[in-house]
């Protein structure tokens, strides 16, 4: 039997809206279905704009919403059926997620090396300062950094492309098998933002580390990502290999996505808005 | 620590001024050590004699001098105070930060205990156990009901900003860092609530020794145990507005407000200081 | 896929005039809290014009200053933050102000002359007024009309806008976030202002929606012959959208010129790094990532800012501050080997 590091089988979430006598419900995810083999580790994409459902997937694969239909297993376990603590730590060492703000992700209170020291602390038994500083470092040297530079630091003392490297270190002590990165890059910095994308990359190829990739900008999702869903109002509207999908979308609206990036170049773009502007003015 | 208080020292004047007025009653309080006569000793001097300079804040009916017995009388009473604030503190703060971040039903559970205890009315169940309990009612014991009065406010205070604190990402990412429960609260979010506990112990102080002066006045404590309530409830028994002898109310309530305005202007100014925001800011973020 | 139609020019106004003159601008925050002095220089040393007619675009990351740049030129700055030295000039059509010289002109030209369009729409619609309210609010007392003359004026701005005079009276809260940015431009447009701030409009928005807006504030500013200063991180809407560019580093500026010649030859490393560092659909070749960090304001590098992190500085570019020069390419660049960076 050929195992399945992830499977989502019709996964389904709604939401409540409204007060005690007006209650409506929001279908977040929609039925949704997808797996991720645990033998060939890639980087999978969900893109989709905002209500499209793809938060509440990253929540729900990380285990901190449960669905409301279909079954979410990781490596043979459902999520869903995580209760104890034993059984959710077991869990957090082979998923770990990696947050959107990177300012928000470190309480501005706290040392930076803190989680850092905690996670290796619980998931790799390191007992001593002396083991978990050595874990710690080992996790930063491949993220292209050093305990040395980190260490008593506070988060406003980093920048926002540091920072999102001590979050995928941090992630990356327990060895998981898998990375739920949602939006990573939305809030770093320019000059910066492709050192992240660039070192999820590496994690595939060298660490062996599925990851899932959540964004909204198609551009990067090309770059890096092996797969990609398009999600439009928790419904997935196309999947499939990313080069094929964001080269040759088919539904109207990937190709009306597609067509709503910018291109990096003034001639190009310009026309773009050009054409959309004609478009809404006939509509 | 020290650089801090010397900082505060420096520049915040409000700080100055309430560690002045906080010097005065503590070195009041420290003189009680060094008392000539017993607390409970009477007829050692004598009576009703106007402040002077061998009697620096006069002397009382019942021959004492009023400058001993205020400063064993402020060492009781602050000393109930601190007590007090002490327990309902850590009542209100494991409660409200438990309740805040556990959230949904539990909380609905916790909240609704805190407000009916906060509903119920404070001095006419103290002077109910004071009925029930007649001797047993040692000071210790009215701390105790006095504490498990008073935190319920502050609990609902310090679980709204644990409900804000839960759903920021940082306490996401602590928790899939390993971190248990309770690291979290006091780890991560503690800080962010102790501007408002600082605050809250301010009040709370002041409303404990409010509470103790006013059962004081009423005869409803143990009136052979020193206390300002106790001086005023003698003063009283003794007609001293009648008679002239204003120095024995006098004295004591102006002690009172020096007390209350230092406690007041030290806890404006180190929550200033403590508040996160400012904290980032000196930091430099 | 270029497009037959190309949108027409835009009307032939006057000779380029300068709507704006920023000499030498210096503003900083200073803090101090318990003794520690902090003094944070977010505009360090600014000179550039704005034209009439035309985007200008300011490209930075964060704490490049840029937010703080477009608030001193608004006028809008509070203490801690202070202008330390320089001026800001306006010219509306022969109306001159000295921002730092005559607060009170500048008030009274706010809105009428000088209006913005911001990133949150909710931060000038009020959640719980009709939208009506916010066009009374801001701008009947500049128009000088009669209050259906002005009503009658609202709705055909409106109508040009591809906006339906209903909207007047929706909630905030019943329009879509991309609804709701239109009518914050229509808002910001109806007095037909000389200048327009436009700070991070799109940053927020969908990408479909951005488009949109995108064009919607082009379309505008061509009709009224405004000129607009537009600020976002994101260089992409910047190659969509401004006449000319100016790239922020960290205080100061690194680069300015003509949006296509600053994308086809950027002459200072920082500016052909952002535009080399951005991902293509259809292109899949490593894009590489600076290295370092931007550098903090209260205690900048010394010499040319950009030059720990920059791949081709040399010794002098630690010592000396480069001046803005004139560049090969039309515009004026801070570098002492502008120009000798490569695209890749």
């Amino acid at each position: 039997m050929s195992q399945n590091l992830l499977e989502l089988d019709h996964v389904t979430k709604r939401y409540g809206v409204g007060g005690l006598f007006s209650h409506q419900s929001i279908t977040a995810v929609n039925d949704v279905s997808f797996s991720l083999a645990s033998d060939t580790p890639e980087i999978f994409a969900i893109v989709g704009e905002s209500g499209s459902g793809k938060s509440t997937m990253a929540k729900m694969i990380l285990g901190n919403e449960v669905p409301d239909g279909g079954r979410l297993v990781f490596d043979g376990t459902d999520i869903g059926t995580i209760r104890t603590r034993a059984q959710r730590e077991a869990f957090m060492t082979r998923v770990q997620p990696v947050f959107q703000n990177p300012f928000e992700a470190f309480n501005p209170l706290t040392h930076v090396d803190t989680y850092l020291y905690a996670t290796a602390r619980r998931f790799t038994g390191a007992d001593t300062r002396i083991q978990q500083e050595a874990k710690a470092d080992e996790a930063l040297q491949r993220v292209g950094l050093s305990l040395a530079e980190l260490k008593g630091r506070f988060s406003h003392e980093l920048s926002g492309g540091q920072l999102q490297r001590v979050a995928v270190a941090r992630a990356l002590i327990p060895s998981p098998k898998l990375i739920v990165a949602d939006e990573p890059v939305s809030m770093v910095d320019a000059s910066l933002r492709m050192s992240i994308v660039n070192l999820f990359r590496s994690l595939r190829d060298e660490l062996k580390v599925s990851i899932i990739y959540i964004t909204h900008d198609l551009a990067t999702a090309y770059y890096i990502s092996d797969r990609v869903i398009i999600m439009q109002k928790g419904v997935v509207i196309e999947s499939g290999g990313a080069r094929a999908v964001l080269d040759n979308p088919t539904h109207p609206y990937s190709i009306a996505l597609k067509n709503a990036v910018l291109p990096p170049d003034p001639k190009a773009a310009a026309a773009a808005i050009r054409q959309r502007r004609a478009l809404v003015e006939g509509a | 620590m020290f650089k801090v208080l010397f900082d505060l020292l420096r520049y915040n004047r409000e700080f100055l001024l309430g560690t002045l007025l906080i010097l005065i009653i503590l070195a009041l309080i420290a003189c009680s050590f060094f008392a000539p006569y017993g607390e409970n000793d009477i007829y050692v001097v004598i009576p009703d004699m106007p402040p002077s300079a061998e009697h620096w804040l006069g002397t009382n009916s019942r021959g004492q001098e009023i400058f001993w017995q205020l400063s064993i009388s402020m060492r009781n009473t602050l000393m109930f105070g601190v007590v007090v604030a002490a327990i309902s503190r850590v009542i209100a703060i494991v409660v409200g930060l438990v309740s805040g971040y556990i959230g949904g039903r539990t909380d609905q559970i916790i909240m609704a205990v805190n407000d009916t205890l906060g509903a119920l009315p404070n001095i006419p169940i103290l002077l109910l156990l004071v009925f029930v309990l007649r001797d047993q009612m040692t000071w210790p014991v009215l701390a105790l009901t006095a504490a498990l009065l008073g935190w319920t406010h502050d609990s609902r205070l310090i679980r709204s900003v644990a409900l804000s604190l839960r759903t920021r990402e940082f306490t996401r990412h602590a928790a899939f860092s390993g971190m248990r429960t309770g690291q979290i609260l006091f780890r991560e979010h503690l800080p962010y609530v102790m501007p408002i506990v600082f605050f809250t112990t301010m009040n709370n102080l002041i409303w404990a020794i409010g509470l103790e002066v006013t059962l004081s006045i009423l005869g409803f404590s143990d009136i052979n145990r020193p206390t300002i309530g106790g001086m005023i409830y003698w003063a009283n028994a003794h007609s001293a507005m009648v008679a002239g002898i204003w120095w024995w109310i006098a004295v004591p309530m102006i002690f009172v407000v020096i007390l209350f305005l230092g406690l007041f202007l030290l806890a404006m100014s180190v929550n200033e200081y403590i508040d996160p925001r400012s904290r980032l800011a000196r930091m430099g973020a | 896929m270029m497009n037959a139609t190309l949108a027409p020019e835009r009307p032939a106004t006057t000779a380029p005039v300068d709507v704006l003159t920023i000499k030498d601008l210096k503003a900083y925050y200073i803090n101090e809290h318990f003794g520690v002095r902090r003094e944070v220089r977010a505009v360090d040393g600014i000179d550039l014009t704005v034209r009439r007619n035309e985007v200008y675009g300011i490209a930075g990351e964060s704490s490049s200053g840029k937010t703080s740049l477009i608030k001193t030129l608004a006028g809008a700055i509070r203490p801690p933050m202070r202008v330390v030295e320089g001026s800001v000039k306006f010219d509306f059509g022969g109306k001159h102000i000295d921002v730092y010289g005559e607060p009170a002109k500048m008030q009274a030209a706010r809105w009428q002359h000088l209006s913005y369009i911001m990133q949150g729409s909710m931060s000038v619609l009020n959640p719980v007024r009709r939208i009506k309210h916010a066009f009374n609010n801001f701008a009947y007392r500049h128009m000088g009309l009669d209050a259906t003359a002005f009503r009658r004026r609202v709705e055909s701005h409106l109508d040009r806008l591809g906006l339906d005079a209903s909207v007047l009276e929706a909630f905030p809260h019943q329009l879509s976030g991309g609804m709701r940015q239109r009518v914050t431009i229509a808002l910001a447009t109806v007095c037909e202002p000389e200048f327009i701030i436009a700070d991070e409009p799109t940053t927020a928005l969908d990408v479909l929606v951005q488009q949109d807006v995108l064009g919607l504030i082009k379309e505008v500013q061509g009709r009224l012959g405004s000129s607009v200063v537009f600020v976002t991180h994101d260089m992409s809407v910047h190659a969509a959208i401004t006449d000319r560019l100016a790239i922020m580093y960290a205080g100061r500026l690194a680069e300015e010129g003509p949006t296509q010649a600053l994308f086809d030859r950027p002459q200072h490393p920082y500016t052909a790094h952002l535009i080399a560092s951005l991902p293509r659909i259809g292109d899949v070749s490593t894009r590489k990532s600076l290295a370092g960090k931007p550098p903090s304001l209260a205690n900048p590098p010394s010499g040319c800012r950009f030059h720990p992190r920059c791949p081709i500085a040399i010794e002098r570019c630690s010592k000396e501050v480069p001046q803005m020069l004139p560049s090969a390419t039309g515009g004026r660049v801070a570098c002492f080997r502008a120009g000798e960076v490569s695209m890749q």
